[in-house]
């Protein structure tokens, strides 16, 4: 079981993947709640926008990053040749 | 089934759960017409957990199985969407369905940790963990450290944290089954814990991971029904809109508005509410005067005599307590209640509120000099600190415990590829999150309504809903008229948490079928997630202990009895330990999530992401997480003799895994620097699980 240069390259982009949907996640929850007292006063359709994120705004974003993640890495398996075969 | 292929099992499945779900639908109505013909609310208790239950067991009894690999990962062929509802269901235990929107209820903003935690770590779960645990395909979480550091005792510490953690989570589910029985029929709590434990052997027993994955399915459904007709009529008799998560905005404003007033002594509710508080004030001095009257007495050397002259004045002497502590931890209860009342409302949305000492400085003190002022901001500033602080540790613990987890790491082994598995934690997190973004739009919904409707309607008129839930249980619901005037004020009601749900298909005005259907809901939630559970653990020790360590030659069908026997045994402690109603359940839950983070994570994701880490990294890592997070909890938590002076920064202890997860890291790293490499062999089976497919591919997968 060899891996070839090409397979390197999946995984440092693999790796570069997780780490920026990582940091989406990390901004969308860490920075968010502490910054909450002051985003509370920016207020949209009647929501306080803190309260909104911590309600709403960050799942719907974690529910895309998840989407976003298996598109992009099944994508990828089919370049890189990685794929696995139809059962 | 070999015959067929996987999208036709597919388009079996779609149509099965479709027609099931019309059936469900057609069974609601059916029994709505009998009611309206005049069968009694406790009949359609009985029907609506007769139906649910038998319903499982059928599901439970048709994927019986004697094949191994059927038992433990339901034939890895659970396509991504169906895994994707079990998992939801497998995830959302009673606390979610019940507890969750009582507890935004009541704690506002900062109760949104739980709902920002309890989603968000399933991006931890697609990004780190469930397409390479996929890949590895064996089939318990065990197994993958057992076979990544090597030897047995990597595996043994991960058996013994799967169990701990498991376990305190299945005996608050049990509880839960046993409450919302209990609820449902009217028979007692015991007996309720029975019927309920019934209920879970019986989709488990025969069909292991196959039958539990199909009912869960089954219970998603359910579930989420359930779940969203009360809330969509609530939100459209308050709003006109159908969609509750858009149209609350509105509501919340209102809510806001109503908070001000309530708050502002020159306004008429305010000052309604002023005067309340002032009774309750009267109330507390009250008690707190005859606390040090006795206090006064026992110094003397003559308490008994004093809680003996107490006795004789009372209505019932017969209920008054005989001892001096026990009067004084009465009345101290009763201050304390009182105390509860006397503060201003918070606004729901505000994040990380202080303690309100600059406010209460200036109304005891309008001249307050300007120090004076400095030092109560000051003292609010750290309150509001603190409270962020925590909120962050609770946020971390729960999604870092969300992916460590082995009931639901498990259910990411059944899909049939890794591509399937990556898409099963989306479709996972979608369905979880259809309940997680309604719960805070009916927090709101009901506090509306309670602050619109229910303050300010006389004493002679309640609202129905609150006489009937006032008459059922005081703890849920109660209303004292302590300033006299006849009219209710917000500081007379006390809400418990696990109202809010329960009722609202009754203030939504709906009839009595739907209050059932929302039991029979609670009920699926908590089943699902206490099926999970158990497997896990009975899986734990036949598997792993037994199979992978004891007797690794065991024929299929001895491995299997053994499995069903110690699910058996397990099922039987968990609802006799839940039948002794231990103490606090919310506090068992979290502990297991931070437990599961400090144990689990570090050894897990390390052994994916870094090729060093060995054997003795992961025997480091795991114990030193487990017993810091461990020792954290016992040196805190009032429960195993610890006090809150013994914080670190602090942290409350439920987000002990705050430091037991870094422990577990730092440890992880530290013994594998201290130790050789792992060998080719281990370096090449991390390859092997970080590649979908390779060529000349060893093997791990079971089965």
């Amino acid at each position: 079981m060899e891996l070839s240069e090409r397979h390197q390259e999946y995984w440092r982009k693999n790796l570069r993947l997780t780490a920026v949907l990582l940091a989406i996640w990390f901004v969308a929850t860490f920075v968010v709640i502490f910054f909450a007292p002051q985003l509370n006063d920016i207020v949209i359709m009647g929501f306080p926008f803190a309260f909104y994120m911590g309600a709403q705004g960050s799942l719907i974003i974690y529910v895309l990053i998840i989407w976003f993640y298996a598109r992009r890495m099944n994508q990828l398996d089919n370049e890189y040749g990685v794929q696995e075969g139809e059962e | 089934m070999s015959t067929t292929t996987q999208s036709q099992f597919f388009q079996q499945l779609k149509k099965y759960y479709t027609f099931y779900t019309g059936g469900f639908i057609a069974f609601v109505i059916v029994l709505a017409i009998l009611e309206q013909m005049g069968l009694p609310p406790r009949w359609i208790g009985y029907i609506f957990l007769a139906a649910t239950i038998s319903l499982y067991a059928g599901i439970g009894i048709m994927s019986r199985t004697a094949d191994v690999s059927e038992y433990y990962v339901a034939g890895r062929r659970v396509p991504a969407l169906f895994n994707g509802m079990a998992t939801g269901a497998d995830w959302m235990s009673a606390a979610s369905f019940i507890g969750m929107a009582g507890t935004l209820y009541l704690a506002g903003f900062d109760g949104l940790a739980f709902v920002m935690g309890w989603t968000g770590g399933y991006v931890l779960v697609a990004l780190f963990l469930a397409p390479y645990l996929r890949k590895f395909g064996q089939f318990t979480i065990p197994d993958f450290l057992g076979t990544r550091y090597g030897g047995n005792l990597p595996r043994t510490i991960g058996v013994i944290a799967a169990i701990i953690c498991s376990f305190t989570y299945v005996v608050a589910q049990i509880y839960g089954v046993g409450i919302i029985t209990a609820r449902l029929t009217g028979l007692e709590f015991h007996i309720g814990v029975f019927v309920g434990l019934a209920g879970i052997l019986v989709c488990s027993f025969l069909g292991g991971m196959r039958a539990v994955t199909w009912t869960q399915v089954a219970q998603y459904i359910i579930l989420i029904i359930a779940y969203m007709i009360p809330v969509v009529w609530l939100s459209v008799a308050h709003t006109g809109n159908p969609v509750p998560q858009v149209a609350y905005g509105q509501v919340l404003q209102q809510v806001t508005q109503l908070e001000n007033e309530f708050n502002n002594a020159d306004t008429a509710k305010g000052a309604a509410e002023a005067s309340a508080r002032a009774a309750f004030k009267a109330q507390q001095n009250s008690f707190e005067a005859r606390i040090a009257a006795l206090d006064e007495a026992v110094a003397a050397g003559n308490g008994d005599a004093f809680v003996e002259a107490q006795r004789v004045e009372t209505d019932s002497p017969a209920d008054f307590p005989a001892t001096p502590d026990a009067l004084k931890a009465q009345w101290k209860k009763s201050a304390d209640g009182a105390k509860a009342k006397t503060g201003p409302v918070s606004a729901h949305a505000q994040a990380f509120s202080g303690k309100g000492a600059e406010k209460k400085l200036l109304n005891d003190n309008p001249d307050a000099t300007a120090a004076e002022i400095a030092a109560a901001q000051a003292e609010d500033q750290e309150a509001s600190n603190i409270k962020r602080r925590n909120f962050i540790a609770l946020v971390l613990c729960l999604m870092v415990g969300t992916a460590s987890l082995p009931h639901i790491l498990m259910r990411y082994y059944t899909t049939p590829s890794v591509r399937e598995a990556r898409k099963s934690v989306f479709w996972s997190l979608l369905f979880i999150f259809l309940l997680y973004f309604t719960a805070p739009a009916l927090a709101v919904l009901v506090k509306f309504t309670v602050y619109n409707d229910v303050v300010g309607s006389s004493f002679a008129s309640l609202p129905a809903w609150v006489a009937n839930w006032q008459a059922v249980d005081a703890t849920l619901m109660k209303i004292v008229d302590i300033n006299l005037d006849g009219i209710v004020q917000l500081a007379e009601i006390t809400i418990g948490g696990d109202l809010i749900v329960l009722a609202t298909p009754e203030i939504a005005g709906l009839p009595y079928v739907i209050s059932g259907m929302v039991a029979a809901g609670g009920l699926a939630a908590a089943l699902s997630t206490a099926d999970g559970l158990l497997l896990t653990i009975a899986n734990a020790l036949s598997h792993d202990v037994y199979y992978k360590m004891i007797d690794p030659k065991a024929s299929t069908i001895r491995r299997l009895t053994i499995s069903r026997s110690l699910l058996l045994v397990v099922a039987i402690f968990a609802a006799y330990t839940a039948s002794l109603k231990p103490g606090d359940i919310l506090f068992l839950v979290g502990a297991a999530f931070s437990l599961a983070a400090s144990a689990f994570f570090p050894a897990l994701v390390l052994g994916v992401f870094w090729k060093r880490a060995n054997y003795l990294g992961a025997v480091v890592g795991m114990l030193a997480g487990l017993g810091v997070c461990m020792y954290y909890m016992v040196i805190t938590y009032p429960f195993f003799g610890g006090v809150s002076a013994n914080e670190w920064f602090a942290i409350k202890p439920i987000a002990a895994g705050v430091f037991g997860m870094p422990i577990g890291f730092i440890g992880v790293i530290i013994g594998s620097l201290l130790s050789r490499a792992p060998s080719l062999e281990i370096q090449q089976m991390v390859d092997h699980v970080r590649y979908p497919s390779l060529v000349n591919d060893i093997k791990t997968q079971a089965a």
